[in-house]
């Protein structure tokens, strides 16, 4: 019992991640219909954003230092989100493909520049203490980092909720998800709203990022992709464009992974859960939440 | 084009290409040394392999606008499937190879079957999971089959003579030529037959190819095993070729390198993808030797540090070509952004 109970929890902490990276994807693509894979690019920048910053605060306590090294990591790469949008997707207007195409080239290209810069290998990031120390729970020792990553992805949720239903901006988002000529045609310049998504979008994989150091406990150039790959399983999954589909499939996905790798044999709960995918696409082509909005 | 003129161009490239390992010429700078040094030939045929390769994704996505992105697996199974005939079940040679062609079909068939029943990006992100499934399963190392992260040597007794050893380096790039040759000619021949013409029109406009009582399912199906064998065998010959399996070839990095180089060359157009493989695989390894080389050593190292990674140089390139040669290096003379893409992504909206 408390191996399940672990297991859950770590799931959950899985999840919350593949949540943080995914909600991101989706709005992106709900209302700009691009599919963003450079969103792994914005992972890796916020995590080395985060462990760059604590490599140069050495001198001070831990806990402060990590929570600048955090802080950082989140600015570094909601500036680097929105830079990409301004840059790069921006010129490109309307033109889906060649957008696609070139967040393609940014993810390679920054991979590639991470490794040039610091080497292939994982880094070790500080965190406090507290966080590799365990509390148990029904007799089973749950590392503390989990409780984190899961109320940061509740917090999150609720946040982007919030904001999609009582902001003006908001309100242009959801709109624009659901139809964007109409928002368009009402005189709301709709590309206001692109920028903030791709800025919210970056700030929250950057998150995802830097509690990936946290969960791991360390750095690598290949951090991005691996996590990329699981929330665009969860986005297909949830259904394009739904933030509560997200959540939902985020969870399934992240339990999945844990029980097969445990309970079957491990390696296997990665290949169960792309044969979760399978199964939902062909019983439920548009995902669990059955719309696109 | 005339039809003449359409069999003639190709047969008067790849005939020359041919000759190449006779000739002792020198090129500075563009190769290390000469054209018949096994080092020079070995790079060559790598570069003719992929650009069939991404010959047989251009016939996917140029021409019947399905965007996969799990090309790489097909390429990865005629690597591992011969790989593991041949060194861990001690098979023979051409059963092996009789056994990865029944593969080759088949398991196509069967995830085309499966993943052809959604469209647009659904597609893209199935056949991106069945490729993550199958990257898994080689790192997962069954039955200690395909040798996990550290890739599987080829037993080289079972390998047919003419293809083993440094010597027989000039038959590989003959090998490698030949199958370049063949994948253009069959994608030649494919797209101008009447399935490829329907291919073409599925890529307009599928709707109206429905309304004209065809199914457009059985034609991309068609094209879909059509690519992927044509990938499977390519597989086989770069097996040859390096001697053995690596992990490279199973990631989802794979394919989109294979993305890469048909929109860096030119997307619907023969020759455009067929040169864009050629020169980013050419570019990839002569872009490794560069960085080792004196003049960039030189360089300050905020330059030196980037230009060290071959792939942050071709995918900042890529980029460039995306906004700057909409049509790719096929279609440099032409300014406007071709059609082709325009109908691709109204083709992937669906």
């Amino acid at each position: 019992m408390s191996t399940f109970i672990l297991l859950t929890i770590t799931g959950l902490g899985l999840g919350a991640m593949y949540f943080l990276v995914a909600s991101g994807l989706s709005l992106i693509y709900g209302l700009m219909g691009i599919l963003n894979f450079a969103h792994g690019a914005f992972i890796t920048v916020g995590a080395y954003g985060m462990w760059f910053t604590e490599e140069h605060l050495s001198g001070i306590a831990v806990l402060p230092r990590f929570l600048l090294g955090a802080l950082a990591g989140l600015v570094v790469g909601g500036v680097f989100a929105t830079l990409v949008e301004l840059v790069l997707i921006r010129p490109l207007y309307q033109r889906h493909i060649e957008q696609v195409l070139v967040t393609v080239g940014l993810a390679l290209a920054t991979v590639a520049l991470v490794i040039a810069i610091w080497g292939n290998d994982a880094r070790a990031v500080a965190a406090p203490a507290w966080l590799s120390e365990t509390t148990t729970v029904a007799g089973a020792h749950i590392p503390n980092d989990r409780w984190i990553e899961i109320l940061t992805a509740i917090v999150v949720l609720f946040a982007l909720n919030a904001f999609l239903r009582r902001t003006r901006y908001g309100l242009i988002i959801r709109a624009g998800v659901e139809n964007r000529a109409m928002v368009t045609a009402l005189g709301i310049d709709v590309r206001r709203a692109f920028t903030l998504v791709f800025a919210i979008g970056g700030v929250a994989a950057a998150l995802a990022g830097v509690l990936s150091n946290v969960y791991f406990g360390t750095v690598d150039p290949q951090r991005g992709t691996s996590l990329l790959i699981f929330a665009f399983i969860v986005v297909v999954i949830g259904g394009l464009g739904s933030l509560r589909g997200t959540a939902a499939a985020a969870v399934v996905v992240g339990l999945v992974q844990q029980y097969a790798n445990y309970y079957a044999s491990s390696g296997l709960g990665d290949l169960s859960v792309v044969l979760l995918l399978g199964v939902v696409l062909l019983v439920r082509p548009r995902g669990l939440s059955g719309s696109f909005a | 084009m005339s039809r003449t003129r359409q069999w003639v161009v190709p047969l008067v490239v790849f005939g020359a290409l041919a000759f190449v390992p006779k000739l002792t010429v020198d090129i500075p700078y563009l190769f290390k040394s000469s054209l018949n040094t096994p080092g020079t030939l070995q790079l060559l045929a790598l570069c003719l392999v992929f650009g069939g390769l991404a010959l047989t994704y251009d016939l996917l996505f140029g021409f019947t606008g399905l965007l996969s992105f799990g090309h790489a697996l097909y390429f990865a199974l005629g690597v591992y499937i011969a790989c593991i005939a041949v060194t861990k079940w001690h098979w023979d040679f051409v059963p092996a190879l009789a056994f990865t062609a029944l593969v080759g079909v088949l398991l196509p068939l069967a995830l085309g079957a499966v993943s052809l029943r959604v469209g647009g990006i659904a597609f893209a992100m199935v056949t991106l999971a069945f490729a993550q499934a199958g990257s898994i399963l080689v790192f997962k190392n069954p039955y200690k089959w395909t040798g996990g992260e550290e890739g599987l040597g080829t037993d080289y007794t079972k390998l047919p003579e003419a293809f083993v050893g440094i010597f027989n380096t000039k038959n590989l790039y003959w090998l490698a030529l030949g199958y370049a040759a063949v994948v253009f000619v069959v994608v030649q021949w494919a797209v101008s037959s009447s399935p490829g013409h329907i291919w073409q029109a599925i890529r307009e406009n599928e709707l109206r190819v429905e309304v004209l009582g065809l199914r457009p399912y059985t034609y991309k199906l068609m094209s879909f095993v059509l690519a992927s064998f044509l990938a499977t065998a390519g597989g086989v010959v770069y097996l040859l070729l390096l001697g053995g399996a690596t992990t490279d070839v199973t990631g989802a990095n794979f394919t989109l390198t294979l993305l890469v180089m048909v929109v860096i060359g030119g997307t619907g157009h023969r020759w455009g993808a067929l040169l864009g493989g050629i020169l980013y695989t050419y570019a990839d390894h002569r872009l490794s030797d560069a960085s080792s080389s004196h003049a960039v050593s030189q360089l300050p190292s905020f330059l030196r540090t980037p230009l060290q990674q071959p792939l942050f140089v071709l995918g900042v390139l890529f980029i460039l070509v995306v906004f700057f040669v909409p049509g790719g290096l096929a279609r440099l003379g032409h300014v406007r952004r071709p059609r082709t893409l325009q109908r691709l992504q109204e083709a992937i909206q669906r």
